[in-house]
């Protein structure tokens, strides 16, 4: 996926939207920024099939040798599909953030919220922390 | 007059060369410092097999002169002091009244060029205000000692790693090579004074380093050159930690603090409550420490080694057949082990290498081993 055609939560989340017969899919994952702020990561967790998330809460976690860190759900809804090898290959969010490195597919059952930012705004996000 | 600037937290003689190398800065213990250039575990596996260089100029250099200074440090530390020949370096502790740990300390004995002898005391960045202010509490009417704050005249860096000797011997005019583990010497580097020890917080075999703040530069350029042919690289306090935890080196406020005695620490070896001839020593806290000696801690410090990959950290409660028994005080992902390792403290009875305990990891009890400590010692080397 192309990094400049998703939306951002300011805690470093990716979220590309996609409509599948009418019904919004979300895919998320973590974004270039974050996995380089992490680093030595060594473990994530992934929520279930089928539970509920809801925009702004955490959803998983992610740990690095240092510290462990939320992961917040960009959008409401209920998830699909989880990528169960990512946990086993973590290097993968080096490689790969915005493609083999998705965390979670949500089916989107609310309105997208208005603090998702986009590609040029995050960046900018990123540059005033970094 | 202008207000006053808001007080920043200091920086390190190296500060610009950390931002120039990349390194990520964090404030610690009020100072500036690097917490990794690339990554802890590049940083802890280069000075596992290699050698690094750590700026650790934000621990405390406090320098004692004068005819009282033996006999002020042999009561305010736990191990004797006055028995120390120049060039030996002791870890002890400083206990207040009631045997609880203030800090944790290396104290050296050492000669100038000219025939000056002295001790030099290494305290926790974190703590040295306090000690500061408790030594000036326990000084001697009669006093025949001067204490010297040397933190921001000097710079103290530390090289570690198997190839830490080869790097720093071809750089001082001391033989570090031939020189014992903790051993220190006042000698040059460049014709400048420097003060070198075989002395790490690593669990590999290093050197530390203590120069004027400005030869700084200089020294580490010169530790860099001599040290490229061994692949020598930065470190950062990340790895610091890692690589101290693997060695079941205790951390002031984590493993260490006001409310925890020696022995519950397993620091028995750093409390002498005899001198050489057997006769009981009387220093800060003796008393009550002599009593602790022989009544046992009611808990201990241990190791847990777990399965999986995610670490028990400090504050994690620690459970004994859905009870919690005890608390973690620092752990982390094992970069050599591959594996999660922590400290805790647990019921002396439940102190037993094999034990099988739980940590509750944000929610989940997770099975967890107690282990011999260290972690990881070092491979001998011929």
């Amino acid at each position: 996926m192309n990094a400049e055609e998703l939306l951002y939560c300011d805690t470093h989340e990716w979220v590309f939207i996609s409509d599948q017969d009418g019904q919004k899919l979300a895919t998320v994952g973590i974004s270039a920024f974050a996995v380089e702020q992490l680093t030595d990561l060594v473990y994530m967790e992934l929520p279930s099939v089928g539970v509920a998330v809801t925009a702004g809460e955490e959803f998983g976690e992610v740990e690095s040798v240092k510290a462990v860190s939320p992961l917040y759900s960009p959008v409401t809804g209920t998830v699909t599909a989880v990528n169960e090898d990512l946990p086993d290959n973590l290097d993968t969010l080096n490689t790969d953030p915005y493609g083999a490195g998705w965390i979670m597919k949500v089916a989107v059952s609310d309105e997208l919220s208005d603090n998702l930012l986009d590609y040029v705004a995050y960046q900018r996000q990123c540059g005033e922390a970094g | 007059m202008t207000d006053a600037a808001p007080q920043e937290s200091a920086q390190t003689a190296l500060f610009d060369w950390h931002v120039e190398q990349g390194a990520r800065m964090v404030n610690f213990a009020g100072w500036q410092m690097p917490i990794q250039y690339s990554s802890i575990v590049q940083e802890h596996n280069a000075t596992r097999n290699n050698v690094t260089v750590f700026d650790v100029s934000h621990m405390g250099r406090l320098r004692f002169n004068g005819d009282g200074a033996a006999a002020l440090l042999d009561r305010l530390l736990t191990r004797s002091v006055a028995d120390m020949k120049v060039g030996q370096v002791r870890y002890s502790l400083i206990c207040n009244h009631d045997g609880g740990v203030l800090d944790d300390v290396l104290v050296y004995h050492l000669e100038t060029p000219s025939g000056t002898r002295y001790f030099l005391l290494v305290v926790n960045a974190s703590n040295r205000e306090k000690i500061i202010q408790w030594i000036n509490a326990q000084w001697p009417d009669e006093s025949t000692v001067e204490l010297c704050d040397r933190t921001l005249e000097t710079s103290m860096l530390a090289v570690q790693g198997p190839y830490a000797l080869a790097t720093v011997d071809p750089l001082v005019g001391a033989d570090v090579s031939g020189m014992p583990y903790f051993r220190a010497k006042v000698t040059d580097q460049m014709n400048k004074p420097c003060i070198v020890s075989r002395t790490g917080y690593t669990g590999e075999d290093g050197v530390e380093l203590i120069i004027r703040k400005d030869q700084t530069q200089h020294v580490l350029q010169n530790i860099m050159a001599s040290g490229r042919q061994f692949d020598i690289s930065p470190a950062g306090l990340g790895a610091r930690d890692t690589l101290r935890l693997e060695s079941a080196m205790p951390l002031y406020g984590h493993e260490l603090d006001e409310t925890i005695n020696p022995f519950e620490a397993g620091l028995d070896f750093a409390v002498s409550l005899n001198d050489a001839d057997g006769n009981p020593r009387e220093f800060i806290g003796s008393e009550v420490l002599a009593d602790m000696a022989t009544a046992g801690g009611q808990r201990q410090r241990i190791g847990l080694v777990m399965d999986g990959r995610r670490a028990a950290r400090d504050g994690y409660p620690v459970l004994a057949g859905g009870e919690t028994v005890g608390i973690v005080t620092s752990g982390t992902f094992s970069p050599t082990l591959q594996q999660p390792i922590a400290m805790a403290y647990v019921p002396a009875e439940l102190a037993v290498t094999g034990q099988e305990l739980e940590v509750d990891i944000r929610g989940k009890l997770v099975p967890a081993t107690v282990s011999r400590l260290p972690f990881y010692q070092k491979p001998k080397r011929t």
